[in-house]
C-alpha cells in the first residue's frame, strides 16, 4: 500500500505555506501529524499532487490559556495537550485518552484531528460543545470560523482549499461547571460507534443555568443537541428531566449505519450516553471531581 | 532415556534474535537486482474478462514487465487441491465432491473480489503499484453469489456451469435411529446458528521471494508458508522441474494459523516471474490484499436439533450444515468432515444424523484456520445444549455433567469414521473430569451466587461453558533426519515448519533427551525442502506428535550408533554404556568418561586402522501416524453486559484442558492463550463482511477488529494429563484447542447474562449493536 | 521526487536521498538495512513498526522519511547493548512474551518509553499501553507479565538504610 506520487514542500513560514496551498489549486494537502492523512495516501483514497509539510513552521506549537480561552496551535501534538491536561483539565485528559493510542497521539495534532472532521472523532464534538473557533489563514488573511459553522459533512469543513488552520480555540468551562464524557467503541482507542460530551453549570438555586451537549458518531458531523440544552436551561435537573432531554436529543439525530452499528443503535445509545454524561456533569458541578 | 528436558519450561532458544530485531522474515530478504511485484486484482465478485491492455503500464519508467495469463500460459496449471477423500472414508460415507483448481492468473473469468488478473514487476513496490493502476481491464459483470443458503438453492445462478448447481460437496453421516429417538423424547429443541466468516489474520502478511539460477537450472523460493513441501509439489507440477531443483524455504514466519498453509497463486506466480524475467522477484502482500486474497475461514450455518429425556439424558442430535466454501473448493473433505466428526464432542449421544453441504460462492476461498471446522461445530452443539438446558430448567453445567464421557468410557467409538478414514475412537481422556476441574477452578457455585447478587443491583453478569474433544495431529507422517557433526552436536532436520510455536526449542528438548547431549548442542532445521526430501507441514496441531515422534525415534537410533561406537572404543558391552550431557562412560567406571567428540573421532578411518565402528551417526525416520489422538477441554467465560449500550466485557476466561504429556509447559500455555485470543475475537469482534454484491466491506484493520490486550483478561489454565497411547511420547496436539470454544462459551455467557430478557443468541460476533438488537432496543 | 535527508538512527548519522513518498519504515528497512522494524498494516493500527522519535513512540509507517530529517530515531537494533540483552528483552525472554516475534520489536519500543514514564505500572495500565499493539500469537497474557517483570528489573535498587556514621 504505497502512496501515489506527489510533490512535497516544507515551507519555513506561514506565508510560504499559504502560497504553496494556493499553488496546489485545490490538489494540495497539509501534512501536520499525518496520522489521518498518511493512511489515506497509502490506501490511495487521497491523491494530492502536493503535500505542504507545516512541521517546520515556527510559533504553532503553543498551548495558551487566557481569559477562559484555551488556544492550541496547529503543531500541538495530542500527547502534549494530554500532558498539559493531566493537571489542568480532567475533561481534556479523559477525551484524549480515547483518541487512538499513544504512538498516534505523539504525532497526531489537535488541530489536525479537529479539521480532519471524521464524524466519529471526539475532538470535533468537544469543539462544538465548548463553542470553539477554528483560526484559519488563507491568501486573503486570517478568519475565525465558529464551531457551529465549521462542520459541513463527513471529512468536509468550511476551510477553503487554499486555507490552513493555524490554531483552535476552546472556550473553557468555568471552574464550577461539571463535565461528562462517554463513548462506546468496539475496542479501546477505536473510533466511537457513538459518543457524547456534556458541560453543565448549575446556579446557586440548584437549577441548571447552562447546558451544552454534543454527540459524535451520530451523523455526518458532530451535532449539538440544542433542543435538549434548551429543555434543561433554568430547570432543576431530576433524573426524569435528564431522561426526557436525552431522549429528545436522540430523536433529533440522523445517524448512519455501517458494518459496526445500525442507525437505530446509534440513536438509541446516543440517548443513553446523553443521560449518563449529563448526570456525570451535574455530579461534577461545583468543583466536585 | 533420561528425561532431562522433556517437560521442562526451558527458555526458547530462538528468542534472542527476535528480541534483537535480527529475525529473517521474507520481507527482510534482499537479493541483488531484485524486482518487486504487485498485482491487478478483480474489483468484481464475478465477471468475465474480455480484454486486458498493458501497454500504458509497460511504458511507465521503472516497470520492467507486465504479465497476464497469456504471457505465462505454459506454467498456468491449476493450483494444488487438498482434501481428497481417503478410501477408508469413502467406503463408509458416500460423498459427492467436485473440485476445480484455481488458475494463478484469471484466464477469462474472475470469481471473487481480489482474484489476480495481472502482475506488474518494477524496480520498487510503489512503482509496481503505479503500474497496476495503468493496466486496463474490460470486465463484464456476472451474477454474484453472496449468501451461502441462497447459493445452495437449485434456482441460484451457477458459478460453474458444468456443475448445474453450486453444491461442491454433499454427504450424510450418522448412526442409530434419530427419528425414533426424536419421537420418543421428552424435550426437543431446534435452532439455526450462524458462524460468520472470520480469519487467522497473522500480523505478518504473506510474502514470496524467488530466484532462478540459470547455471544450476534451479529455483530457490523463500515463502512465508506453513507447508514447504506442498508448495514444492505445486511448483514441480507447474514448472516441470524435478523436486531437487526446486528449493522452498520458509524463513522466520510471523504467524500462520492455517492461513499460510494453502496453495496460493502467488506461490507460483513469483517463481514464474523470476524465471520469465531472469531477475529475482519479491512480493510482499499488503494488508488490504491480505483481506481479500488470503484464505478466509469459518462461515457455516447449522440447523441443529437435540432431543433428550426429562432428566437431561441426551438421546439424539440432528444437524443440517451449510459450509460457505468461497469460489473454489480447494480443501475438499477437510472442513465439512471435520465439522461433522467433532459435532458430538464430549457428549454421549446414541443417535446422530448429519447432512452437510459445501457450497461455492463468489467470495475468497475458505480454508482451514485454527480449529478448522471444530469451532463452528462446537458453537452449534454448545449453543443447542444450553438451549436444551433452558428448556429443561437445568443448569448448563449440570446438563453437561450428566452427558459427558469419562475415563471409564475410553476407548469410546463413535460409529462414523474420522476424516482420515480410520475408525473414530476417542483414545484417552476424561471429559467429565475436565468439566469438574474447570468448574472447581472457577468456583462455579460462587460465580452463580455472585451473579444473583449483581443481578439484584442491575448488573448483568453471565457465565458460559463450552467443551470440545479434538482429533489432533493428523498424519500420515512428518519425518526427521538426525545427524551428528564431528563435534557431537546434532542437526535435526524435519518437514515441520515454524511460525512461532517454538520448534527450535521443543524439538531440541526431545532430541537432546534421546541422544544424551546438552540442549544447546541441538540445532533444529525446519521449513526447508533441501533439508529433508519428504514432508507434510505444520497445521492441524500435528507437529509435536508427528515430527516429535520421528525426532524421538531417529535420535534413539543415532544414540544406538553412539553406544555401539563407544562400546567398541571403550571395550565394554553396549548395555554398559551410558550417554549423558555429551559424555559417554562405562557404567560404574567414572574414569572411563569420554567426550562424545572423541567417540566420533575414533570412528574416522586412519591410514593405520579402520574406524572403531561405521562412520555413521545419522538416522532418518518417517514415523507413521495412521490416525489422530484426542485432546479435550472445557472453557468457562464470564461476561458483564451493559444493557444500555450492548457492550460485552469479558471479565474472566478459564481453560481446563488435556493435551497429553507436555514437552514444554510454557510453550503449551502460550499456545492456549493465543488460541483463546483468536476465539474471543471470533466471539466478540471479528467478521469478514460482504455486501449483497459480494463486495468485501472489511478492507483494513479499522474494519476487521483483532482483539487487543484491553478486550482480553488474564487467561487462567488448568492442566490435566491423559497421555496419548498412540505415539511413543504420549503427546497430543495443542496448537488449535484454545480457539475452539471461546465463541460458544461467550455466546452462552451473553445469553446467560440476558436470561431475564429471554434473549436467544444465534450468531457472533456479539458486538454492541448486535446485543442491543437482541434486546429489541436497536 | 527525491530529497536528501540527514537522520540520526541509534546514535549514528546517515545522509541519504529518499523518495518523498517513502515512509520512515521503508527508509529504515530498505535504505539502512535495519529490518528489525516490521511492517504489518501500513495504516498505523497494528503497531509493529513502532520506533522512538526523540524518545517517544511513533508509527514509522505513518511518517514520511523526509519528515525525519534532522531528527533522532531509535529502533529495536538500538536497544540491546553490544553483548547480551536489555532488561526489557530479558524479561520478555524469561516470561515467554513472544512467539513468532513479528510484533515484538514494536512492543519493546513502546514498553521502553512507557516504563520510563510509568516505572511501576498496574496491569491495567500495561494493558492500556499494549492496546496500541496487535499480537495474534500470545493473547497478551505473557506480554503483560513480561512488562511487569521488566518494570521490576528496571526499578532502582532499594537504597540501604544509612547508618549514623555515614
Amino acid at each position: 500500500m504505497k502512496p501515489a506520487p506527489f510533490d512535497y514542500v516544507a515551507p519555513a513560514s506561514l506565508d510560504e505555506a499559504v502560497g504553496a496551498m494556493a499553488t496546489g489549486g485545490g490538489d494540495a494537502k497539509v501534512l501536520a501529524g499525518g496520522q489521518s492523512l498518511i493512511p489515506m495516501l497509502a490506501l490511495r483514497l487521497a491523491r494530492p499532487t502536493l503535500l505542504v509539510d507545516i512541521n517546520r513552521l515556527p510559533g504553532l506549537d503553543g498551548i495558551r490559556e487566557a481569559s477562559g480561552l484555551l488556544e492550541i496551535g496547529a503543531l500541538v501534538r495530542q500527547r502534549a495537550l494530554e500532558r498539559w491536561a493531566a493537571t489542568r483539565s480532567p475533561l481534556f485528559a479523559e477525551v484524549l485518552r480515547h483518541v487512538a493510542h499513544p504512538p498516534i497521539r505523539n504525532r497526531g495534532t489537535v488541530v489536525g484531528n479537529v479539521v480532519h472532521a471524521d464524524p466519529a472523532s471526539e475532538l470535533p464534538a468537544v469543539l462544538l460543545c465548548l463553542e470553539g473557533v477554528v483560526v484559519a489563514r488563507g491568501p486573503r488573511g486570517e478568519r475565525m470560523i465558529p464551531a457551529d459553522r465549521f462542520y459541513r459533512a463527513p471529512l468536509t469543513t468550511a476551510l477553503g482549499p487554499d486555507e490552513l488552520a493555524t490554531a483552535v480555540r476552546f472556550t473553557l468551562p468555568p471552574p464550577e461547571a461539571g463535565w461528562g464524557f462517554a463513548e462506546v467503541s468496539r475496542r479501546h482507542g477505536d473510533f466511537a460507534l457513538v459518543g457524547a460530551v456534556a458541560v453543565v453549570t448549575r446556579g446557586d438555586d440548584g437549577a441548571v443555568s447552562r447546558a451544552r451537549l454534543a454527540f459524535f458518531g451520530a451523523g455526518g458531523t458532530p451535532t449539538r443537541a440544542l433542543a435538549a440544552e434548551q429543555a434543561l436551561a433554568g430547570r432543576t435537573a431530576t433524573p426524569a428531566l435528564l431522561g426526557e432531554a436525552a431522549r429528545a436529543a436522540a430523536a433529533a439525530l440522523s445517524p448512519d449505519a455501517d458494518i459496526h452499528a445500525t442507525a437505530a443503535y446509534r440513536r438509541q445509545v446516543a440517548g443513553t450516553l446523553a443521560e449518563r454524561t449529563l448526570a456525570a456533569a451535574l455530579a461534577r458541578c461545583g468543583g466536585a471531581r | 532415556m533420561g528425561a532431562k528436558y522433556f517437560g521442562a519450561a526451558v527458555r526458547r532458544r530462538e528468542d534472542p534474535r527476535y528480541l534483537r530485531g535480527e529475525g529473517r522474515f521474507v520481507d527482510d530478504m534482499k537479493l541483488p537486482g531484485m524486482l518487486h511485484a504487485a498485482f491487478v486484482r478483480s474489483p468484481h465478485a464475478h465477471a468475465r474478462i474480455t480484454a486486458i491492455r498493458t501497454e500504458a503500464a509497460k511504458r511507465l519508467p521503472g516497470v520492467a514487465h507486465v504479465f497476464t495469463f497469456a504471457d505465462l500460459e505454459r506454467w498456468m496449471k491449476p493450483l494444488p487441491l487438498f482434501g481428497a477423500i481417503p478410501p477408508g472414508l469413502s467406503a463408509r460415507v458416500p460423498v459427492m465432491m467436485r473440485q476445480i483448481g484455481q488458475l494463478a492468473l484469471c484466464r477469462d473469468e474472475a470469481r471473487h473480489v481480489g482474484e489476480i488478473v495481472a502482475m506488474v514487476l518494477a524496480s520498487s513496490r510503489a512503482l509496481a503499484e503505479d503500474g497496476c493502476e495503468l493496466v486496463e481491464v474490460d470486465y463484464e459483470p456476472l451474477p454474484v453469489l453472496a449468501d451461502v443458503i441462497a447459493a445452495a438453492r437449485p434456482d441460484a445462478p451457477v458459478l460453474y456451469p458444468e456443475w448445474g448447481d453450486n453444491i461442491a460437496l454433499s454427504f450424510k453421516a450418522g448412526f442409530g435411529d434419530v427419528e425414533a429417538a426424536l419421537r420418543g423424547a421428552d424435550a426437543r429443541v431446534r435452532e439455526r446458528f450462524v458462524i460468520p466468516r472470520y480469519v487467522g489474520m497473522p500480523i505478518e502478511t504473506r510474502g514470496v521471494v524467488a530466484q532462478w539460477d540459470a547455471r544450476d537450472g534451479a529455483l530457490t523460493t523463500w515463502n512465508g508458508t506453513q507447508v514447504v513441501h506442498f508448495v514444492q509439489q505445486g511448483l514441480v507440477a507447474a514448472l516441470g522441474l524435478p523436486p531437487h531443483k526446486i528449493r522452498v524455504i520458509a524463513p522466520d514466519v510471523g504467524g500462520g494459523f492455517g492461513t499460510k498453509a494453502n496453495g496460493y497463486a502467488e506461490d507460483l506466480l513469483i517463481p514464474a516471474a523470476a524465471i520469465a524475467s531472469r531477475r529475482p522477484v519479491k512480493w510482499i502482500e499488503d494488508r488490504r490484499e491480505h483481506m481479500m486474497g488470503s484464505a478466509h475461514a469459518r462461515a457455516q450455518v447449522h440447523d441443529i436439533e437435540i432431543a433428550a429425556r426429562r432428566d437431561g439424558t441426551m438421546l439424539a442430535v440432528r444437524d443440517r450444515i451449510w459450509v460457505d466454501l468461497g469460489a473454489y473448493n480447494s480443501w475438499g473433505i477437510v472442513l465439512p468432515y471435520n465439522t461433522v466428526a467433532h459435532l458430538l464432542g464430549p457428549h454421549r449421544v446414541p443417535n446422530l444424523d448429519v447432512e452437510c453441504l459445501g457450497v461455492v460462492t463468489t467470495k475468497t476461498p475458505n480454508a482451514p484456520y485454527r480449529g478448522a471446522g471444530r469451532p463452528e461445530t462446537v458453537f452449534a452443539m454448545d449453543r443447542i445444549v444450553d438451549c436444551l438446558a433452558r428448556e429443561l430448567s437445568m443448569d448448563p453445567a449440570e446438563l453437561r455433567r450428566k452427558n459427558y464421557l469419562t475415563e471409564a468410557d475410553m476407548p469410546y467409538e463413535l460409529h462414523i469414521p474420522y476424516r482420515d478414514g480410520n475408525p473414530l475412537v476417542y483414545d484417552s481422556g476424561d471429559f467429565r473430569a475436565g468439566l469438574e476441574a474447570a468448574l472447581t477452578a472457577v468456583d462455579y457455585p460462587a460465580l452463580r451466587a455472585e451473579q444473583a447478587r449483581l443481578r439484584a443491583q442491575g448488573i448483568h453478569r453471565g457465565i458460559g461453558l463450552s467443551g470440545y474433544v479434538e482429533g489432533t495431529a493428523i498424519g500420515p507422517y512428518e519425518g526427521a533426519t538426525v545427524r551428528l557433526d564431528p563435534s557431537g552436536h546434532a542437526v535435526v532436520a524435519t518437514g515441520a515448519c515454524c511460525q512461532g510455536q517454538g520448534h527450535e526449542t521443543s524439538f531440541a528438548q526431545i532430541a537432546a533427551d534421546a541422544l544424551g547431549i546438552p540442549l544447546d548442542w541441538v540445532t533444529v532445521v525446519g521449513g526447508d525442502t533441501a533439508a529433508i526430501p519428504f514432508g507434510v507441514g505444520t497445521f492441524a496441531s500435528r507437529s509435536a506428535v508427528n515430527a516429535g515422534s520421528s525426532i524421538h525415534e531417529a535420535s534413539g537410533r543415532v544414540k544406538e550408533k553412539i553406544v555401539a561406537a563407544a562400546a567398541a572404543l571403550l571395550e565394554a558391552a553396549p548395555s554398559d554404556i551410558e550417554v549423558a550431557d555429551g559424555t559417554v562412560a562405562v557404567r560404574g567406571a567414572p574414569g572411563s568418561a569420554t567426550p562424545l567428540a572423541a567417540v566420533i573421532r575414533a570412528a574416522i578411518p586412519t591410514f593405520a586402522r579402520p574406524g572403531v565402528s561405521a562412520l555413521d551417526f545419522e538416522a532418518t525416520v518417517y514415523h507413521h501416524q495412521p490416525t489422530v489422538t484426542y485432546t479435550s477441554a472445557v472453557h468457562v467465560a464470564v461476561v458483564d453486559v451493559d444493557t444500555g449500550t450492548g457492550a460485552v466485557a469479558l471479565r474472566r476466561y478459564l481453560v481446563a484442558h488435556d493435551c497429553g504429556k507436555v514437552i514444554n509447559p510454557v510453550i503449551v500455555e502460550g499456545q492456549i492463550h493465543g488460541g483463546v485470543a483468536q476465539g474471543v475475537g471470533g466471539g466478540l469482534l471479528e467478521e469478514m463482511v460482504y455486501d449483497e454484491q459480494a463486495q468485501l466491506l472489511t478492507g483494513t484493520f479499522m474494519d476487521y477488529l483483532v482483539p487487543t490486550a484491553m478486550e482480553l483478561p488474564d487467561i487462567e489454565t488448568v492442566h490435566l494429563e491423559y497421555p496419548s497411547p498412540r505415539n511413543p511420547l504420549g503427546v497430543k496436539g495443542i496448537g488449535e484447542g484454545g480457539a475452539i470454544s471461546p465463541p460458544a462459551a461467550i455466546a452462552n455467557a451473553v445469553e446467560d447474562a440476558l436470561a431475564p430478557f429471554g434473549v436467544r443468541v444465534t450468531r457472533t460476533p456479539l458486538g454492541p449493536s448486535v446485543v442491543l438488537g437482541l434486546l429489541g432496543r436497536a | 521526487m527525491t530529497r536528501t535527508i540527514r537522520v540520526t538512527v541509534n546514535g549514528q548519522e546517515h545522509e541519504r536521498a529518499v523518495e518523498v513518498r517513502a515512509t520512515l519504515a521503508d527508509f529504515l528497512r530498505e535504505d539502512l538495512d535495519l529490518t528489525g522494524t516490521h511492517v504489518g498494516c501500513e495504516h498505523g493500527v497494528c503497531g509493529a513498526c513502532t520506533v522512538l522519535l526523540d524518545g517517544e513512540p511513533v508509527r514509522a509507517c505513518l511518517m514520511l522519511a523526509v519528515q525525519a530529517d534532522g531528527l533522532r530515531i531509535t529502533t529495536i537494533e538500538g536497544v540491546a547493548p553490544a553483548d547480551g540483552l536489555h532488561p526489557i528483552q530479558e524479561a520478555f525472554w524469561a516470561k515467554h512474551g513472544l512467539q513468532c516475534g513479528y510484533c515484538t520489536p514494536g512492543i519493546i519500543m513502546s514498553a521502553s518509553a512507557f516504563l520510563r514514564e510509568r516505572p511501576s505500572p498496574s496491569r491495567e495500565e500495561i494493558r492500556e499501553m499494549l492496546a496500541g499493539h496487535l499480537c495474534r500469537c500470545t493473547g497478551y497474557h505473557f506480554i503483560v507479565e513480561a512488562i511487569e517483570a521488566a518494570a521490576q528489573a528496571l526499578a532502582p535498587p532499594t537504597p540501604r538504610p544509612t547508618s549514623p556514621r555515614e
